[in-house]
């Protein structure tokens, strides 16, 4: 807990120190490719001159303070991300539920007989599958069920989270959201659900060593209950727990994925911040992602001490 | 020292062979082979004007055809000519950026493991703040202070990406740390240097190489990301800045899939082979870790 609130604050510092540090002329990073009246360049002069330490305990006391505007939309950062926020909770909660699942399934099956058909092929592919930046498996998913290509006619909408005119609070409006998901989901879902399985696999693997598993086979119990109830709940704490670890890899995908399919969350946001470059909204953005990875990190944490009774000492 | 030479040329000559026997890292090096050298010839069997937008002879997004192989991009360049130039500069972003992420991973790791007390604990402090925070907003901001170019791509991710070593290299030293034959060199008054250097450093080397082969599969990735961003150089045509232009010139949305595939392939490709290479190099290495 306390290590989490350490490392939250050095964000901060981090956060605030990273763009006053370098050389060059603030005021020109803050305005790069943006025509501003004399006004606001005066205001902004006046905010910058003020001494470091005042900017930077002004900064500390509140790094949520409502006053804090984006350079390019002139709108307080943390109502946008407030309004992006739920977009990319309901796209990275979908893929990471169905990739965990499905990928703790495949991570069981390959890491039971290591060495089969079935482990051969299926680590096979999640090699591959591992290997891919997931935003051009998004870019191809696109190409071929949106604009259709190799003789597959484009069923799925090229982007966005509903069609326009569409009211999203009846069923019908739900629908649409969910014919819009498919796509970016379906490529995060492959992308995690490799991840995942090789860990669950890896971890099935170590727990096969172990005695108690000779034990229980000794016992005469059948090879699928020693596996479903000895193994699997073993090797699944390990795997759980790296889910939650591996929040800042899955913060990377939801980056480059909602680009690519323009689904309205805190990735794209990232993506239009840096075509400014809109610093306040970067950096309220950064320090949203690291507290969320903290936060996961944190409750990975809390997990294995309440399941694991060996680590309790 | 002619008895280590003679220790340490065996100990190659083992590797290499226990290596050749290793079916999957030698389809992986044999890949490599075929990118490095088309990453080398580039420059001499292609001219440069290929990559020129005003001296372009094809037409936009042209499809494949007999003198466009993987068809052409938004301004009449052939791809099959821009992505052989774009394997010279991801390779070598890729390997620049992980000689800095392994030297101060490295780094770090012996010395986070070697020094006991305030500064050791500061090491490993800021070691795992660097693995705690998610890599792509990390770099992403650093990206933008320093400002687009090929040398600041190779920086931002050479110190966002070496945390993971240096947890590895920390956890090999500590292990080393409790060896007799430290304790020997210590007694009989070896000074830090001297212990990092002549006795920690060479036994975790097979596990820096090793290591180092699965870091540049990452790097390689990360290049890719960073440039579909824009972050990286605009006019060098990474693999990563050529899916960047395709994206933004409307290659998706017109269905120009040659535009989209081949660099992907190519990413895939590099990338699976080093992990290939890394896997293989640890199972020889490091039995005990590898399944």
């Amino acid at each position: 807990m306390l290590r989490a609130v350490v490392t939250l604050v050095f964000v901060v510092i981090f956060n605030f120190f990273l763009f006053r540090m370098l050389p060059g002329d603030p005021i020109g990073l803050y305005t790069r490719g943006r025509n501003q009246d004399a006004e606001q360049l005066l205001e902004l002069r006046r905010a910058l001159n003020k001494p470091l330490l005042e900017q930077f305990l002004t900064y500390i006391r509140n790094p949520f303070d409502q006053a804090i505007d984006s350079t390019r939309f002139s709108r307080p950062v943390w109502e946008m991300i407030g309004e992006r926020v739920w977009p990319t909770i309901l796209l990275l909660g979908t893929a990471i539920v169905v990739a965990s699942l499905v990928g703790i399934w495949i991570g069981i099956r390959a890491g039971w007989k290591p060495g089969g058909r079935f482990d051969r092929m299926s680590t096979g592919a999640t090699l591959m599958l591992y290997s891919m930046p997931e935003f051009w498996l998004g870019m191809m998913l696109l190409i071929v069920f949106s604009v259709g290509a190799f003789g597959i006619p484009g069923f799925f909408p090229v982007g966005g989270m509903s069609t326009p005119g569409v009211d999203t609070s009846t069923p019908l409006g739900w629908l649409n959201v969910l014919w819009h998901l498919v796509l970016p989901c379906t490529t995060l879902i492959l992308i995690y659900l490799a991840d995942y399985a090789l860990v669950m696999r890896a971890s099935l693997i170590d727990e096969r060593k172990q005695e108690y598993l000779t034990l229980a086979r000794a016992k005469g119990l059948r090879d699928a209950v020693v596996r479903k109830r000895h193994a699997v709940p073993n090797a699944l704490l390990p795997t759980i727990t790296l889910i939650f670890l591996s929040l800042g890899f899955v913060v990377t995908g939801a980056i480059t994925v909602e680009t690519v399919f323009s689904w309205p969350g805190l990735g794209l946001l990232t993506y239009e911040a840096l075509r400014g470059p809109d610093i306040p909204l970067l950096q309220a953005i950064f320090l949203m992602f690291s507290i969320a990875v903290i936060v996961a990190n944190l409750i990975a944490e809390l997990l294995y001490v309440t399941f694991d009774p060996r680590v309790r000492s | 020292m002619s008895v280590a030479s003679q220790r340490r040329r065996m100990a190659f000559a083992r590797f290499s062979t226990g290596f050749r026997h290793d079916r999957a890292g030698m389809a992986g090096l044999a890949i490599l082979a075929v990118f490095v050298a088309t990453a080398i010839l580039a420059p001499i069997l292609i001219p440069e004007s290929a990559l020129d937008v005003t001296k372009a002879t094809g037409g936009r997004l042209d499809s494949p055809s007999w003198s466009y192989p993987l068809g052409t991009d938004e301004s009449g360049r052939s791809m099959l000519l821009l992505l052989a130039w774009g394997t010279r500069i991801s390779l070598t972003v890729g390997l620049a950026a992980t000689v800095i992420s392994v030297v101060i991973g490295t780094l770090f790791g012996i010395m986070a493991g070697h020094f006991r007390g305030f500064g050791g604990h500061a090491l490993v402090g800021v070691t795992d703040w660097f693995l705690v925070i998610p890599f792509l907003p990390l770099a992403i901001v650093l990206a933008t202070v320093l400002g687009p170019s090929t040398m600041n791509l190779i920086i931002v991710i050479g110190i966002t990406s070496w945390a993971g070593t240096a947890r590895l290299i920390r956890a090999q030293t500590l292990s080393i740390e409790g060896r007799p034959y430290l304790e020997r060199s210590r007694a009989l008054g070896a000074g830090n240097w001297h212990q990092m250097t002549r006795h920690v450093l060479p036994n975790v080397f097979p596990l820096v190489l090793a290591n180092t082969t699965l870091t540049v599969a990452i790097v390689i990735l990360s290049e890719t990301t960073l440039s579909f961003l824009g972050l990286g150089d605009p006019l060098a045509p990474s693999w990563g800045s050529l899916l960047d232009r395709a994206f933004s010139s409307g290659a998706v949305s017109s269905g120009a899939w040659w535009y989209v595939l081949p660099p992907g392939i190519c990413v895939v490709l590099v990338v699976l082979a080093f992990t290939l290479v890394g896997r293989a190099t640890e199972r020889i290495v490091d039995p005990g870790r590898a399944s």
